[in-house]
């Protein structure tokens, strides 16, 4: 458990932050920019000092403020990967990875070898990082902080300084440490479809505060979310368990609470998770059951909420069997089909609007691993 | 170097002689009082400034006249030098050392200064979080980061010191073989009768030392950037 409440107070701004990780997992910080969120972050390496605070990590405390604690960063055992990488120039690619593992205690979890694997580092080796893309730069980065055997890694908009394709280069990387190494991450951002592809959690952030935190499911549904990603990006993030191939259309068919959904996606084995997003402009709502419908894919369930999304359009919280999904409908379509919680309905999706991602649940806590 | 006489071989080797002494007696002070004027804020900051660059703007024989206060052999850190560890200021060539690099330590610092204030103090917190402790973290990041400044500084602090005149004369006289630099002889041919020659002689020795410096230096700190990938 990654446990984090930190106070601090810079000219008119003012940070007032906390929240809870259970670990491993990838919480995603996820606000616009400003909002406080590497200030936070900084805070967690101890880069910064905090007014007030305690930051505790499984059973060690790293910052405790009330009891005059503050490990120096060098001693806290956090990796950071940095926005713009931050290699050093005067140092090779290798000397650069070597750098923190060479300080690293001598217990350690990730060797050189694994790293360059699961990074693909091999042939960036012998560089010099001016030599290296922007993409390839933050790598090197990340196996630098995985190098120094951290006990959290902290990614600061690791690919915002990067465009679409290499952006698209990493990502890739970053969901195979997850999947791999049960390493908690702290994950700032402030493109969703980073967070959608990444975190198990999500802590919404706005002016310096925390205002909502919890699971990425459950975090799809709260209302912060809109003013932040815009309302044409909300929709319910969903985990579903990949059931085969609809071997007449080609298409995956993927669980979702009890009931199932066709989804274009690469080919992923037989019972792999696979991380979907409905986004409620994309669900079209009926409280009969649909008939002669070009549409495949029909997911029934129980209203559980209507709330009011703006002024013309309302949004329908359907439960399908212990995961949740919303629709965006218009006040008058909730006003003529009486749309209101209990009532039975069918969502219907097109199988084009999803988007499947992979996702593997981190292995479990073995914290000898990491050492204590 | 057979086309010069033993006099000027003896001013050109003393004067060298003098320079690497007193660069190498500044270099490590220069670094620290480049770092604390850089990277400190404290009371006095702006005092502590202000002394080091004073050199610049006092008259040498001035430098050299409180030189001769503090370190002569009554002077109260001269007499303590002597009795303690036995080292000789005055009339010897450790003391045209420490003239000039009283003279050139503004110099250095200031390279040292602007170097430093180019290093990405983001590389330093990057290291910090690999577990690089203070010291740590300057010798592997901040002082192979500021080398082109330490350069700068040490090759022109190197070159004030071939040519320091005033705050050496002052302080340790002009003893042939001991404190007579290129400039001194220079200056004593100008004093003797007939001395013309000598003293174009030596003016030609100073321009070519000074020059081969210049290439060199430039040499130099183009090889120490391509080292640091720039």
């Amino acid at each position: 458990m990654l446990s984090v409440t930190v106070k601090k107070r810079r000219g008119s701004f003012s940070l007032d932050a906390h929240f809870e990780l259970p670990t491993p997992g990838v919480v995603a910080l996820f606000g616009r920019s400003g909002c406080g969120k590497s200030t936070l972050v900084n805070a967690i390496a101890g880069l910064l000092d905090a007014d007030s605070g305690r930051v505790a990590l499984d059973d060690s405390v790293l910052l405790d403020t009330e009891q005059r604690l503050c490990i120096p960063p060098e001693h806290r055992r956090i990796g950071y990967v940095f926005q713009n990488a931050r290699l050093f120039p005067h140092m090779s690619v290798a000397a650069n990875l070597k750098y923190g593992e060479r300080r690293a205690p001598s217990q350690r979890f990730v060797g050189l070898d694994t790293v360059a694997g699961l990074l693909d580092l091999g042939p960036l080796m012998g560089r010099r990082t001016h030599q290296l893309s922007g993409g390839e730069r933050q790598r090197v980065a990340i196996g630098r902080a995985l190098l120094s055997q951290p006990r959290l890694l902290l990614l600061d908009e690791p690919l915002a300084a990067l465009d679409a394709a290499r952006r698209d280069e990493v990502l890739p990387y970053l969901e195979n440490l997850r999947d791999q190494l049960a390493i908690p991450m702290v994950y700032v951002s402030h493109d969703f479809d980073e967070v959608l592809r990444l975190a198990t959690h999500v802590v919404l952030m706005e002016s310096g505060k925390t205002i909502a935190q919890g699971g990425v499911g459950e975090m799809s549904l709260n209302r912060g979310l809109r003013s932040i990603i815009g309302a044409d990006a909300v929709g319910a993030i969903v985990d579903g368990t990949v059931l085969g191939t609809d071997p007449a259309s080609g298409l995956m068919r993927v669980k979702l609470g009890h009931g199932e959904l066709r989804v274009e996606a690469a080919n992923f084995a037989v019972g792999a998770k696979l991380r979907v997003q409905l986004l409620a402009r994309d669900l079209i709502v009926a409280t009969q059951a649909p008939q002669h419908l070009s549409v495949r894919n029909i997911l029934t369930g129980v209203i559980t909420t209507v709330a009011s999304d703006d002024t013309d359009s309302d949004l329908v919280a359907i439960d399908i069997g212990g995961t949740t999904i919303m629709a965006r409908v218009t006040k008058a379509a909730t006003r003529d089909l009486s749309l209101e919680p209990g009532l039975p309905a069918w969502a219907l999706v097109k199988a084009v609007s999803l988007r499947g991602h992979s996702f593997a649940a981190p292995p479990a806590t073995s914290s000898a691993r990491r050492g204590a | 170097m057979m086309w010069l006489s033993p006099s000027e071989g003896e001013a050109l080797h003393l004067s060298l002689s003098v320079a690497a002494r007193s660069v190498a007696l500044s270099l490590p002070v220069a670094i620290l009082l480049a770092w604390v004027l850089t990277r400190r804020r404290f009371l006095g900051h702006t005092l502590l400034d202000a002394f080091v660059h004073l050199p610049l703007v006092l008259p040498p024989v001035v430098v050299g006249y409180l030189l001769l206060v503090l370190f002569g052999t009554r002077g109260p850190i001269g007499s303590w030098l002597e009795r303690v560890l036995g080292v000789e200021l005055i009339f010897t060539r450790n003391g045209a050392a420490l003239a000039t690099a009283v003279m050139s330590f503004p110099l250095m610092v200031r390279a040292m200064r602007l170097s430093l204030e180019n290093v990405d103090r983001g590389l330093e917190e990057a290291a910090r979080t690999l577990g690089a402790g203070a010291i740590d973290r300057f010798a592997t990041i901040t002082l192979p980061l500021m080398l082109p400044g330490v350069l700068a500084g040490a090759i022109t602090a190197f070159s004030a010191a071939l040519g320091e005149f005033g705050a050496v004369i002052t302080f340790v006289s002009n003893i042939p073989g001991e404190t007579r630099t290129l400039p001194l002889a220079l200056y004593s041919a100008l004093q003797t009768p007939g001395g013309d020659t000598a003293a174009a002689r030596l003016a030609f020795i100073s321009f070519a030392l000074g020059l081969s410096g210049l290439v060199l230096s430039e040499w130099f700190a183009r090889r120490v950037r391509r080292l640091l990938g720039r």
